[in-house]
């Protein structure tokens, strides 16, 4: 049966359909339409499938914060059912022309004539359609074996439903965290987590499930770098399975009582193409091309929320209203429009947002297969920044900006505008640990390297830094914005979110990681291009801590650059092994392999989770032929290793010192406070002066650490190449200081996160301390407790109220005499060093 | 070289200022040999006497630069350095001030005070350079806490092993981990005297009940536990005595580094004790002095 005709047919009534929906009904009053021009449509008898089947009383969030709101439906932050109660509501009142339980089976014809057929048999006819079905329907499975059995469920409708169940819950992203949470109440939760970190998660559950996971009262654990490889019955079937995880530290067996896999969700592929509908490539996660109003290559089908990419729902409802509004024929601008035109403001060229968006998307390779909305995200969380020549060009820039922000009250203008800086101007420095992603849109950037004379020329489309976003080290050059240089500057964290989500950009700053390691190593004068083709060729190698890379006296053929992390060389047999050196993330080992020595001289084991690349003989001489004149430096620096390897390699117990520091950790410290046994009376001036520069609480603990040789490693920060503490933290407040130190600023939280993270204790939560009486007035009338940590201080009610914060070592970053625990020492036993004197203080302790 | 030593401290820069002024004070003090009256009120005393008395001073000022962490400038350990070199520098040049013309006054109270000042920081630097390394030997890399740790463990695993013995046996050991001291007052520190006692059973009192007697170094109590092993009445008791004893002979070796390392750190602390409570003294006696030099002119 025909059921009508209307001008447009919204299918889904998720929050993106009930949105559209909405506006529909808004226009359809404002033009006085007796009957609506419009129908939304849903497979299910209530709105919002997806939220209705979210957990009893789950949180639901508002999120992008800087995102406004722009639908005729109200939505904020609140309980699953007040906001479901309230869209219910919304209908009603908007009476918004609804049709519960009618699925949409098929939909043909073309535009100004689409023919739908429902479930019931029933058809109808419409203009325009809007699919706003999500992506609810096709839940990404685990694909391993024993997946299909019962207990392995991939949706969570009531968590009251389970009690003193034992239950694993796969994926890092929002459904699975709070699913786990909501769980934990009754259950014992295991989350399987296939990254290191929670870097999908909105921020609200990021620091739930760091607090959860950090509370010893709460039955939640969390597996890292962890993947299910398979379900088995444990006892029988319908009983507890047997599931094998893989993790990084080796594979491990364990019984449970249920798996529920939340993975995401992949678009109903099949359904769209029946319609004509294209999508861009072969991958499943893939979403239809779609213009900038939302209108796929079938003219007439508009695709909206979640099956656009939008994953949010505040995301999803502003599109809702959008799409509606331009099938009206009104164009008008969308909702993150304002925040785009700031980051855009200072720019040379003035061109409408969505203009210079699109150029921006199709002046870097890497972006083009970028998702829309997810590019503009990036760029409203990166800087934009413009170099003009300096003098009055930069300074009417400048002036302009000061006046654009200075127009906008809020702040927000001035919070993201463009970045205006000279040409000539460093955006980075060799030997900064500054993490930031940088890539040209337009001009040059020059980047220039201690190590050599010419500098490299980085041109529109191009990008760097991905050294320091991957490995984690400081910068090994100088970038400098060239002439008439726009570049994007996208945070670490906002890169690794991309890279997580987007196969691509990963694989491409993968691949030019590589090839500038390899030209940075081998051939500095050689083209990227070049080492870009050597580089695709090379196999990266991933090894656990203490995983096996290499055994002295076996057969090699290649030689290996350290991505990140480290490893430790011995020498002399598995039994009494002297070790002889520890190879960072930047250098390289193997090498007398492929010049003339097939067999591995030292056993090399991974000293924390490394990542390896492996140069075979073809490749390496390919390599030496492109470094011309290199060679010479290449092989002298290899016979350097060589002496120093065969030099620790008789001096067993200096490699035993250097085992102990690798031990203790010092494999990933850039800078470790030592204290030399021999000369510590155990004063504890180090400790105090900790205290009185750091607010009255000390950072270090002397007392505490591994003692081996006389070498003492008090539990102090080591400001770890890839620090453990800043994975996770939900304000972002641990940062790395250009100058190399690890340090919180303000903004943190108190989640206690980073104390657990951190693998060495060095981490502690505290109230700030009172203030005491000035040192004379203690040491001439004896008043107040004197100077250091006062054990057990009382904190105020000022302080109680600001809560316990993380406190740790920040290297004493605004002190120019250096850390205080190192000035302070009366007797010269405690030094902070770096991984370059390893080596001397191993050989200093057993001379 | 990674570390370096308050006496090496940048190449024996201080010693080599000490030994300068050192010199230009017995240069300066040897000028006035031709006067009669040289006891420190000659143009060349008094001044020896100012240098002595600021160096005193500057001396003093260690305690309050110690604890001014945020100072900048030389680090603590070329303070110390300093300290070492030029207080012996200003101990020689206020003997030059003084002619050794001791006097039961003031200014021979000042003199005397220095002298005893003087030999404890000598004390002090000897105790400094050689207690941290035996302390370290002593430690064998294993803390304090962790040998106090060890120690509880072996405590509780006497007691349970003594507990299946003989009740006489078992109430010796009990007692002999009871009645373990460790530390002490100041003397018991700084000797390492060992006053543990034990319930001894071979001493019976009047009513035939155990006395206490000394179990000093745990040697009563590991005598008293192996004399019992070829008298013992049955198998198992002898086995039980004969797992016993290696834990009290382990606990014997583990409350000797204890004591050790206490010995070791009061050397380090109590010669402070003497030291800087007379540098105080010190300086009130020299302002004294020097007040009343220029009172009695």
């Amino acid at each position: 049966m025909e059921i009508g005709h209307f001008r447009t047919v919204i299918v889904g009534a998720g929050p993106a359909g009930l949105s559209a929906a909405a506006r529909a009904a808004a226009i359809d009053a404002d033009n006085r339409t007796t009957a609506p021009s419009y129908v939304l449509l849903e497979g299910f008898a209530l709105p919002a499938k997806t939220i209705q089947r979210y957990q009893k009383g789950k949180h639901v969030m508002a999120e992008p914060g800087y995102l406004a709101l722009r639908s005729d439906f109200g939505f904020a932050a609140g309980r699953r059912e007040v906001v479901l109660e309230g869209w219910v509501k919304d209908l009603e009142q908007r009476k918004v022309n609804v049709r519960f339980s009618s699925e949409v089976m098929t939909i043909s014809g073309s535009s100004g004539r689409f023919t739908l057929g429902l479930s019931s048999g029933d058809s109808l006819s419409a203009e325009a359609v809007v699919l706003a079905i999500g992506l609810g329907g096709n839940p990404r499975r685990l694909n391993v074996p024993g997946e299909d059995r019962p207990q392995v469920q991939y949706q969570l409708d009531d968590p009251g439903a389970y009690r003193d169940e034992s239950i694993l819950v796969v994926g890092a992203g929002d459904a699975a965290i709070e699913n786990a949470l909501a769980l934990a109440g009754h259950n014992a939760v295991t989350i399987i987590n296939r990254g290191a970190e929670f870097s999908r998660a909105k921020d609200g559950n990021l620091r739930d499930v760091l607090a959860a996971l950090n509370d010893p009262k709460r039955r939640v654990q969390c597996l890292y770098q962890a993947r299910i490889k398979s379900v088995a019955a444990a006892t029988g079937e319908g009983g507890p399975l047997e599931v094998t995880v893989e993790t990084a530290g080796g594979e491990s067996r364990g019984n449970y009582h249920r798996i529920i896999a939340r993975l995401g969700a992949e678009p109903p592929r099949k359904f769209l193409e029946s319609m004509g509908i294209r999508f861009p490539n072969e991958r499943t996660d893939s979403v239809p091309e779609l213009s900038a109003q939302y209108e796929s290559n079938v003219p007439g089908i508009y695709i909206v929320g979640s099956l656009a990419g939008a994953s949010l729902i505040k995301q999803g409802m502003n599109q809702g209203y959008d799409v509606i509004e331009f099938i009206n024929g009104r164009n008008i601008d969308p909702a993150d429009h304002p925040l785009l035109a700031c980051r855009f403001q200072g720019l040379p060229f003035q061109r409408p947002v969505e203009e210079s968006l699109q150029r921006l998307k199709t002046v870097v390779p890497m972006f083009t297969g970028i998702n829309a909305l997810v590019f503009r995200e990036l760029i409203i969380e990166s800087d934009v920044v413009v170099a003009y020549p300096a003098g009055a060009a930069y300074d009417q820039a400048k002036r302009k900006l000061t006046e654009l922000t200075a127009a906008d009250p809020s702040g927000r203008a001035a919070e993201r505008a463009t970045r205006v800086v000279r040409e000539g101007d460093v955006i980075y420095e060799a030997g900064d640990f500054s993490t930031s992603f940088l890539t040209i849109v337009h001009g040059e950037v020059r980047l220039e390297s201690p190590e050599s004379a010419v500098p490299t020329v980085l041109e529109r489309g191009d990008f760097c830094g991905e050294l320091s976003l991957l490995s984690g080290r400081p910068r090994l050059d100088r970038a400098i914005a060239g002439r008439g240089c726009v570049l994007v500057e996208t945070p670490r964290r906002i890169m690794l979110k991309l890279m997580n989500s987007n196969e691509e950009v990963r694989k491409e700053i993968d691949l030019m990681f590589l090839a500038r390691e390899l030209q940075r190593q081998f051939a500095p004068r050689a083209s990227v291009g070049r080492m870009k083709e050597i580089a695709a060729r090379l196999t990266l190698r991933r090894y656990k801590a203490g995983e096996r890379i290499v055994t002295e006296g076996e057969a090699g053929a290649s030689l290996f650059v350290v991505r990140s992390g480290g490893a430790a060389l011995f020498r002399g047999g598995n039994g009494a092994a002297t070790l002889v050196s520890h190879v960072q993330a930047g250098q390289r080992f193997g090498e007398t392999a492929v010049m003339g020595d097939p067999v591995r001289r030292e056993t090399a084991d991974a000293v924390v989770a490394t990542e390896l690349i492996e140069i075979g003989s073809s490749d390496f001489l390919q390599l030496v032929e492109l470094g011309g004149s290199q060679v010479k430096n290449l092989q002298q620096r290899v016979s350097e290793q060589v002496r120093e390897s065969a030099r620790m390699g008789v001096l067993p117990d200096a490699g035993s010192v250097l085992a102990f520091m690798m031990r203790e950790g010092l494999g990933e410290a850039t800078n470790v406070l030592v204290i030399d046994e021999t000369r510590c009376t155990g004063c504890d001036n180090c400790e105090r002066a900790c205290a009185e520069t750091h607010g009255g609480v000390s950072r270090l603990d002397r007392r505490a650490g591994a003692s081996f040789a006389q070498v003492h490693i008090p539990v102090a920060c080591r400001h770890c190449e890839s620090p453990h503490c800043m994975k996770d933290c939900p304000p972002n407040a641990i940062r790395r200081a250009e100058s190399g130190e690890v340090f919180i600023d303000e903004s943190c939280i108190g989640c206690g996160n980073c104390q657990l993270n951190c693998p060495y204790g060095v981490i502690k939560m505290a109230y700030e301390a009172p203030r005491k009486p000035s040192l004379l007035s203690w040491l001439a009338l004896g008043r107040g407790p004197g100077p250091g940590e006062q054990k057990d201080y009382r904190p105020s009610a000022a302080a109680k109220a600001i809560g316990a914060k993380a406190k740790k070592c920040d290297a004493c970053i605004g002190l120019p005499s250096g850390p205080a625990c190192v000035q302070a020492c009366p007797t010269g036993a405690a030094q902070r060093i770096g991984p370059a004197e390893f080596a001397a203080l191993a050989t200093e302790r057993q001379q | 070289m990674i570390f370096t030593g308050i006496l090496s401290y940048r190449g024996y820069r201080y010693l080599w200022w000490s030994l300068g002024l050192s010199t230009f004070a017995v240069l300066l003090f040897a000028s006035q040999y031709a006067s009669d009256t040289a006891r420190g009120n000659t143009w060349q005393g008094y001044t020896l006497g100012s240098i002595a008395g600021t160096g005193v001073l500057w001396l003093g000022y260690l305690g309050v630069r110690k604890r001014r962490y945020a100072a900048g400038g030389a680090p603590m350990l070329g303070w110390s350095s300093a300290h070492v070199y030029l207080g012996l520098a200003v101990f020689l040049v206020a003997t030059l001030h003084s002619v050794a013309h001791l006097s039961f006054t003031i200014h021979g109270m000042t003199y005397l005070l220095l002298t005893v000042v003087i030999i404890s920081g000598i004390v002090g630097v000897y105790l400094y350079l050689t207690c941290p390394r035996a302390t370290a030997d002593n430690r064998q890399g294993v803390s304090r806490a962790q040998l106090f740790a060890e120690l509880l463990d072996l405590d509780r695993r006497a007691r349970e092993l003594a507990r299946r013995c003989d009740p006489r046996v078992a109430a010796a050991v009990r007692s002999a981990v009871e009645r373990t001291v460790i530390g002490g007052g100041a003397l018991a520190q700084l000797t390492g005297a060992d006053r543990s006692l034990f319930l001894d059973p071979d001493r019976p009192g009047p009513a035939g009940e155990p006395t206490l007697a000394s179990n000093a170094e745990q040697r009563a109590i590991t005598e008293f536990v192996s004399s019992r092993i070829p008298r013992g009445d049955k198998r198992a008791e002898v086995a039980t005595l004969q797992q016993l004893l290696p834990i009290l002979f382990r606990r014997q070796a583990v409350l000797r580094r204890i004591r050790r390392d206490i010995q070791l750190q009061s050397f380090l602390e109590f010669w402070l004790y003497v030291h800087v409570p007379l540098s105080v003294g010190l300086i009130a006696a020299l302002l004294t002095h020097v007040v009343s030099v220029f009172l009695y002119w």
